[in-house]
């Protein structure tokens, strides 16, 4: 986070935490304290969702807390005892330190927005009134309900103009997610659950629609409560990830970067899976990386002057950029000729450009995808920020993946390559 | 074949069976449709009731309706009732069924929002799963329409205070005048296939999100585009 981008569909700049008047105005401590659920025998057989087994954890206000595990390990009752459709066996859940058995559910439930796998959106219904779903329940007068809807719709990125009188079987998947979610907001509530709700989407799509539950976030600052099966989408989206096996036993409880690099327990090391170190290269953005600086020079420069710059330099190539530091290509050192004015025809081949945003792990795979060995990190204006090498990539792996096996090495890292994230029958999925 | 003079002869006495007619088969779906409901409403919440109340249903769906109106005799005389207690019962087995399979053709991810989202169980029932239910629901009263249009010829049975056009045809028949006959089954049959079609319409406007949903589908399949489709 930290370069918080939200903007309104105006175009004007907001504050972080109040995006539009109303919303985002607060959040909510969660808290469990030796929750469990216990099905009999006779709900076992009918298929009930998993048993959740004395679990105990915060999830500060604000925060991405994501449940993820094998289906059946509970993360789906976990999630629904929050909004109470499901019920505790033992233990209590506080809301800012209030216990909800103490409240009314329907009460409770219109303070929680919820999303779900298949959106659950009223076919019957406008995507307007659907988003203004919590809104109607609790009253609100139907001008204030059609301003709030379009406001949503307009949050989310439908321009309510377009959609907000069409019915929800013709819009896309995608696009009825993001229903689902506007509706989840209607009444900004301080906690959101969502329980898959991008499972069921093809990855491209699946993608975007995280992309903006994180872009949402900096704004919101919501409480969300987020479960998914998908080890990938839990270290991307959660600021706290709850890696829970089955039985409903929390098998460790921490930020995505510790569970990646000091997992709990084998369990927890297969589940991550045996790539982990790779997967920490997403937690990692560029601008945190160290970069070398490149020997720049513009089109009609002293070419002698360049040419001795480029060959103090370690770094075999010269770069040649715009009047605004903007790259244009890369001229070999040894063919920057000996005098006169440098031309921009000698640049040849440009690299992959990155944004201090950039993930290490999209770099990686944009370097590799190229074959080069170095790319170029341009600030918000397109200047040369300075060059990120495939070396300093690797070495980030060496550096984390380190700590991960104790010690051991390579040796342990291996074992688990060959075994598999399946290997000890606590299969993923 | 036809006396045409007969016929033009007795226009004011087939409208006024005709309004006979519509008004027996509307009490019998009406009150049909009632009873109906609310057991489909406990039925879908209550799975236990299902099995029995569809077997009751089904076994007064099988006795003979001549047979019925007889037995109802001695126990309601000649009156109103003993000509709609039959045809209530024999719509409720269509509308029960109907009407229950219309609550389950809810999405359950649907349901589960609305509870999610703080509807409360009548809320629910009203707003969410009835609207959804109505495809099912009108096609269940569309068949016992039909189906009791048809019947109400047979309480004619219980004399000339009854029967609609049914009337008709039985006097037709004992005096062997095929005109008379044919008097009364053909406006009971455009009787039927009128309501039919109200009903049809009347759902079409009830459920404007269906035909979105079946243009949307229609470009999705990239095939042709039908305005209206009947659901049976």
């Amino acid at each position: 986070m930290g370069d918080g981008g939200a903007t309104d569909p105006t175009g004007a700049p907001r504050t972080p935490g109040r995006p539009i008047d109303g919303i985002g105005t607060g959040a909510t401590t969660v808290e469990y304290e030796h929750v469990s659920k216990a099905y009999g025998p006779a709900a076992s057989r009918r298929g009930a969702p998993g048993a959740v087994n004395d679990l105990s954890l915060v999830v500060p206000a604000g925060r991405i807390c994501v449940f993820v595990g094998p289906s059946g390990c509970g993360k789906t009752t976990t999630l629904k005892m929050v909004n109470r459709l499901i019920e505790p066996t033992a233990g209590r859940i506080l809301l800012d330190g209030m216990d909800i058995a103490r409240r009314d559910p329907i009460a409770l439930r219109r303070g929680i927005g919820y999303v779900i796998q298949q959106v659950g959106l009223f076919p019957h219904q406008t995507i307007g009134e659907n988003v203004a779903t919590v809104p109607r329940l609790l009253g609100w007068p139907e001008a204030r309900r059609r301003e709030r809807a379009a406001e949503l719709l307009d949050l989310v990125r439908l321009d309510p103009a377009t959609y907000r009188d069409r019915y929800p079987a013709q819009l896309s998947g995608g696009e009825r997610q993001r229903v689902g979610v506007a509706r989840a907001l209607a009444a900004d509530p301080p906690i959101l659950l969502m329980d898959e709700p991008f499972a069921a989407v093809d990855p491209i799509v699946r993608e975007g629609l995280q992309d903006e539950l994180l872009r949402l976030q900096e704004a919101l600052a919501k409480t969300i409560l987020f479960v998914t099966h998908d080890i990938d989408e839990a270290i991307k989206l959660g600021d706290l990830v709850a890696v829970m096996e089955a039985g409903g036993r929390l098998a460790q409880f921490a930020p995505p970067a510790e569970i990646l690099a000091e997992p709990a327990s084998d369990f927890v090391a297969r589940f991550v899976g045996a790539d982990r170190g790779l997967k920490r290269l997403s937690l990692v953005r560029v601008g945190e990386l160290p970069l070398i600086r490149a020997v720049t020079a513009r089109p009609g420069d002293d070419a002698a002057d360049a040419r001795r710059r480029a060959l103090a330099d370690p770094f075999p190539h010269l770069l040649l950029v715009d009047a605004a530091g903007r790259p244009i290509g890369w001229v070999d050192r040894g063919r920057i000729p000996d005098e006169g004015p440098l031309d921009a025809g000698r640049a040849n081949a440009m690299s992959p450009l990155f944004s201090p945003r950039t993930t290490a792990k999209e770099a990686l795979a944009m370097l590799l995808d190229a074959g080069v060995q170095a790319g170029i990190v341009v600030d918000v204006a397109g200047a040369v920020v300075g060059l990120l090498t495939l070396d300093a990539i690797v070495e980030l792996l060496r550096d984390e993946t380190g700590p991960v096996t104790g010690g051991a090495g390579a040796g342990e890292g291996g074992t688990r390559a060959t075994a598999g994230p399946d290997g000890g029958g606590t299969g993923r999925r | 074949m036809i006396d045409w003079g007969w016929v033009v002869d007795h226009l004011d006495e087939l409208a006024g069976r005709a309004v006979q007619h519509l008004y027996l088969a509307a009490i019998a779906v009406l009150v049909g449709f009632a009873i109906s409901f609310a057991l489909a409403v406990w039925a879908a919440r209550r799975s236990a009731v299902r099995a029995p109340i569809t077997a009751v249903a089904g076994i007064l769906y099988t006795i003979p309706s001549l047979a019925l109106f007889a037995a109802l005799v001695p126990i309601t005389g000649l009156s109103v009732l003993t000509a709609e207690i039959p045809l209530v019962l024999y719509t409720i087995l269509i509308l029960f069924r109907n009407a229950l399979a219309g609550f389950d053709a809810v999405p359950p991810d649907v349901n589960e929002a609305a509870d999610g989202m703080g509807y409360a169980r009548g809320r629910r029932l009203w707003s969410v799963e009835l609207p959804l239910a109505i495809p099912l629901i009108v096609a269940g009263i569309r068949l016992a329409t039909v189906s009791t249009i048809g019947l109400v010829t047979i309480s004619g049975i219980l004399g000339d205070r009854f029967g609609g056009l049914g009337f008709f045809i039985f006097e037709g028949y004992r005096r062997g005048f095929p005109t008379e006959i044919v008097a009364g089954a053909v406006p009971s049959i455009v009787l039927a296939i009128g309501a039919d079609l109200l009903l049809v319409e009347a759902q079409r406007r009830l459920t404007p999100w269906e035909a979105a949903g079946r243009e949307a589908a229609g470009r999705e399949a990239g095939g042709t585009v039908h305005p209206r489709r009947d659901s049976r």
